[in-house]
């Protein structure tokens, strides 16, 4: 039987591919959500409902000094990013194409083109040399690569946001004796805001999900949540994992939701 | 009329690019406006009016030439230390302020005492009847609403000059007929130096003191609504401005003689060769046959406009005329197409054309 | 131009540069640099116990296709099990670059073609994964088809298999995952290509006797070619350079070319190989780029 009304936009079975396809998207994650607070040590079979998993990953201090690791990093990482993007964008938008322009495009988007583990090794042979030289092991060298690779990501949307953003409000603060200065701090910046507040947290979440770089780069005993995890899967699989990955799962989402009414509200 | 000059511009050149793909955007243009008078720049669009506005606003610096401002050069000065404002096509109100706020924005960053910014302000909303919507924020606000504000904003300073760059092309037809007469009223309360950029030859002629007629960058004429209507300087503006008929024409003793041979008078015109006769559709009557200077020409067309109709009609050399007949009480004008009639072009309305 | 308008050009021109400089040296620093400095490494002879010895060699390079017979020096050999790594990297990055086309067409087509309103929610879902640990997906996948996972699990209950299907620790584990956790590379550049698409132009086709068929060939297809091309490099790039899911769920046997470069600076304590390695990768991942930004580019005049 035909359609009563002509959808010529619906193409056969697309909607069940794709209708599986988020199940199974979401399959994976929300089993390992449901393991997390599942009382057996295997992770097979459901035995009851329970926190232990939680409390005992709260308990850890591995875990704690990881976690606060990662914070630090990740936090450090996405201010710094954060302020060379906004300079950046602020630098190479909304004006006559120069010389050496592309060349400043391909710097600042090369961490999303170049392979993590070719950066990393790169990192590595090139610290490795600093640490010897300096004798400095500090979270710095950890702090400088993540800022690097978050700097493209913060970008984005700061640059997104200046380009959408009418020229003319600038030209009017002039022509009402503003200053450049005063242009810049009182029109510029707070219609920049959310795009700023947008690449800060798109950098954050980039820097607290990376492994291959932090592994690389980290001196002795820097564990990082990503990196303490993967440790942890060489061994016995435990439902500890899981919880961490819940938790890091839940914050992922927190972020993003932010994110999104953030930039939805400006539209 | 004070004849102090408010704003001028010495050949003023303007060119985007270099080299051999530049564009010369202002072509050695002078133009001297009038302290107090509303001034129009007209021209199609890339004809230039909006970068010399733009240049006398300080958003852009001449190739070549001078922008003077109460006789002071100010061609090199930054805009916001000049005091001239300007109302932008867009608007650019700032959306994260207030009504109240962006209004107040010129004063605050001149350094005004908050109190003074505050009464101003104020004062401003009432001049454009927006009191009520001082604390809104501008996404909240109508089309004519938000001009209303960014007139109130450029006002709030009180500029020397106030520019005006198509600031009505946004609007519908009836709030921009209501705009029009608003301007205009603002104008003469404030006694502020208006100029006032369109591509709307009606706008032009119905709100200005004096209209300057621009295209590809070179100012052709400038003078009263009137003027430039009814002795255009050449064949742009005379065409530009209203509609009109050119008829080719040989200069006789005493006028010119058309292609089919009729002499029409001209006065005051001197020596030999071609030229170019233009006459107003509404300029062009029907005659009786044989009546002296009547042309005859036949009908090829009629258009009914309810006030008027237009009718198109050729002469025996095949030149085009429009004549636009007003239509009597029954709408008809009593003309068929094919018909033979006699024309006469209404005494002194013909102008001959430079070129 | 006049001299102060060249002035304020070149001002102009020094701001841009000035402000771009905080994000040029962190980049060149911690990003850029190193990779210059990498492929001075690939250069240099390795040392007894990792890292190098400052003496020019270009056996980095060479040891990448073959190697020196152990036991009869002065004999070269194909290093077979480079060329196996390589071309299991290619395969299985091709294969997840299909799997993931076919099904993400789909689902982009499902998403671009949902009532305004629950176009955002759906946008929203396939976002959340994109922006997901990568390693915390692929431990979720791994949960799922390990021996003792969801499916095995399922399956003996069921009585259909009496002992698990050993699916860890193989190539199509590595495929499966990969396919798994770069979905959504796929599906967005996807989504922004058909979310572009006038839709009426399916009516016009059909309007002109087009079947579904033809329609889909003939009318969509070429017209969403950016976001496919998009998509596909999004996929086929990281693919190509994965660590961490091929780690996992290979389980250190089945090694794509990204663990085996970090073999080189473990227990391989080969850094000139690894560099060597990186270096080849790069190229590898610069000519595919390269060829997406032609495909791009021939592809814009149409709109």
């Amino acid at each position: 039987m035909a359609d009563r009304n002509f959808n010529a936009t619906r193409l056969p079975g697309f909607t069940p591919i794709a209708l599986i396809v988020f199940a199974l998207l979401y399959l994976p994650i929300v089993l390992l959500v449901a393991y997390s607070f599942s009382g057996g040590y295997s992770v097979s079979l459901f035995e009851g409902l329970t926190l232990e998993w939680y409390r005992k990953a709260w308990e850890n201090e591995a875990v704690q000094s990881a976690t606060l690791r990662s914070l630090t990093i990740a936090l450090s990482a996405s201010v710094i990013a954060t302020f060379c993007a906004t300079l950046a964008a602020l630098g190479t938008t909304r004006r006559k194409a120069f010389r050496g322009q592309t060349f400043i495009y391909v710097m600042i988007n090369q961490p999303l083109m170049v392979p993590e583990i070719v950066t990393a090794v790169a990192l590595l042979i090139f610290f490795a040399s600093i640490k010897v030289a300096t004798g400095y092991q500090g979270l710095g060298y950890l702090i400088a690569a993540h800022s690097a690779f978050c700097i493209p990501f913060a970008y984005l949307p700061i640059r997104a946001r200046l380009e959408g953003m009418d020229l003319s409000l600038e030209t009017a603060a002039a022509d009402l004796y503003a200053t450049p200065w005063q242009t810049f701090r009182r029109v510029t910046l707070p219609l920049l805001g959310p795009g700023i507040i947008a690449g800060a947290m798109l950098a954050f979440v980039i820097s607290l999900d990376d492994v291959v770089i932090t592994e690389f780069v980290k001196s002795g005993g820097q564990d990082t949540l990503p990196t303490y995890m993967m440790g942890q899967l060489r061994r016995v699989m435990t439902p500890e994992v899981n919880a961490i990955s819940s938790v890091l799962l839940a914050l992922t989402v927190l972020l993003l939701t932010a994110f999104f009414l953030l930039t939805r509200k400006n539209d | 009329m004070a004849q102090t000059i408010a704003v001028e511009a010495r050949n003023a050149v303007k060119e985007f690019g270099s080299g051999a793909s530049a564009v010369r955007a202002l072509d050695d243009v002078s133009i001297s406006i009038r302290e107090g008078e509303f001034f129009t720049l007209l021209g199609p669009s890339g004809c230039g009016k909006t970068t010399l506005l733009r240049l006398i606003a300080g958003f852009e610096m001449p190739s070549a030439g001078k922008i003077l401002l109460n006789g002071q050069d100010i061609t090199y000065l930054p805009p916001n230390r000049r005091p001239v404002n300007t109302v932008f096509q867009s608007y650019a109100l700032f959306p994260h302020l207030t009504v109240a706020q962006n209004i107040g924005f010129g004063l605050e960053m001149q350094g005004r005492p908050a109190s003074e910014v505050k009464a101003t302000a104020a004062r401003m909303l009432a001049l454009v009847k927006m009191e009520a919507f001082a604390n809104r924020k501008i996404g909240q606000l109508s089309g004519g609403q938000q001009q209303r504000v960014a007139l109130a904003r450029a006002l709030a300073p009180a500029p020397k000059v106030l520019l005006l760059d198509e600031p009505l092309s946004a609007l519908d037809l009836k709030l921009r007929k209501e705009m029009q007469i608003e301007l205009k009223r603002l104008q003469l309360e404030t006694g502020i130096t208006f100029v006032f950029v369109t591509h709307d030859q009606e706008e032009a002629l119905t709100m200005s003191d004096r209209v300057g007629v621009m295209s590809a960058g070179k100012l052709h004429q400038v003078g009263s609504p009137k003027d430039i209507y009814t002795r255009p300087v050449n064949r742009f503006v005379a065409s530009f401005i209203g509609e009109t008929n050119f008829l080719p024409a040989s200069k006789v003793p005493g006028g010119v003689q058309l292609g089919c041979g009729a002499v029409v008078e001209v006065a005051g015109l001197t020596g030999t060769g071609t030229t170019t006769l233009t006459v107003r559709p509404e300029q062009v009557r029907l005659a009786t046959q044989g009546e002296a200077g009547a042309i005859p020409a036949t009908v090829r067309n009629l258009v009914y406009f309810g006030t008027d109709t237009h009718c198109y009609l050729s002469l025996s050399d095949g030149a085009e005329v429009i004549a636009r007949l007003q239509s009597p009480s029954n709408g008809d004008v009593g003309l068929e197409t094919g018909q033979t009639v006699a024309l006469r072009l209404v005494q002194g309305a013909a102008q001959v054309l430079a070129d | 131009m006049s001299d102060a308008e060249k002035a304020r050009d070149t001002a102009t021109v020094r701001t841009s540069w000035l402000l771009s400089t905080p994000a040029l040296v962190v980049l060149t620093f911690a990003a850029s640099g190193p990779l210059l400095i990498m492929l001075v490494y690939s250069f240099l002879t390795k040392g007894q116990y990792g890292n190098v010895e400052w003496v020019f060699s270009t056996e980095g390079w060479r040891s990448i296709l073959y190697s020196e017979d152990i036991f009869d020096p002065g004999v070269f050999v194909w290093a077979d099990a480079h060329l196996t790594i390589f071309w299991r990297s290619v395969k299985l990055s091709l294969m997840t670059t299909v799997l993931t086309l076919a099904v993400g067409f789909p689902t982009a087509w499902f998403i671009a073609t949902r009532p305004p309103k629950s176009r955002a929610l759906w946008l929203f879902l396939i976002t959340i994964p994109f922006w997901t640990n990568l390693l915390i997906r692929t431990v979720a996948i791994f949960e799922v088809i390990r021996n003792e996972g969801v499916i095995n699990s399922l399956l003996m209950w069921t009585g259909i298999i009496s002992a698990p299907i050993q699916i860890t620790y193989t190539d199509t584990a590595v495929f499966i995952g990969m396919a798994y956790v770069y979905l959504p590379l796929m599906v967005l550049p996807l989504f922004a290509a058909i979310d572009r698409f006038d839709m009426r132009l399916i009516e016009a086709a059909y309007d002109l006797y087009a079947s579904r068929l033809a329609v889909l060939r003939r009318v969509i297809l070429p017209i969403v070619r950016p976001g496919i091309i998009a998509g596909s490099i999004l996929v086929f790039v990281p693919s190509l350079g994965a660590v961490v899911t091929p780690r996992i769920l290979g389980g250190g046997k089945n090694m794509m070319i990204g663990n085996f470069i970090e073999l080189q600076f473990g227990q391989g304590r080969n850094w000139p190989l690894g560099a060597a390695l990186s270096m080849s990768l790069l190229v590898i991942v610069t000519v595919a780029l390269l060829v997406y930004v032609r495909a791009a580019n021939r592809e814009s005049p149409h709109g």
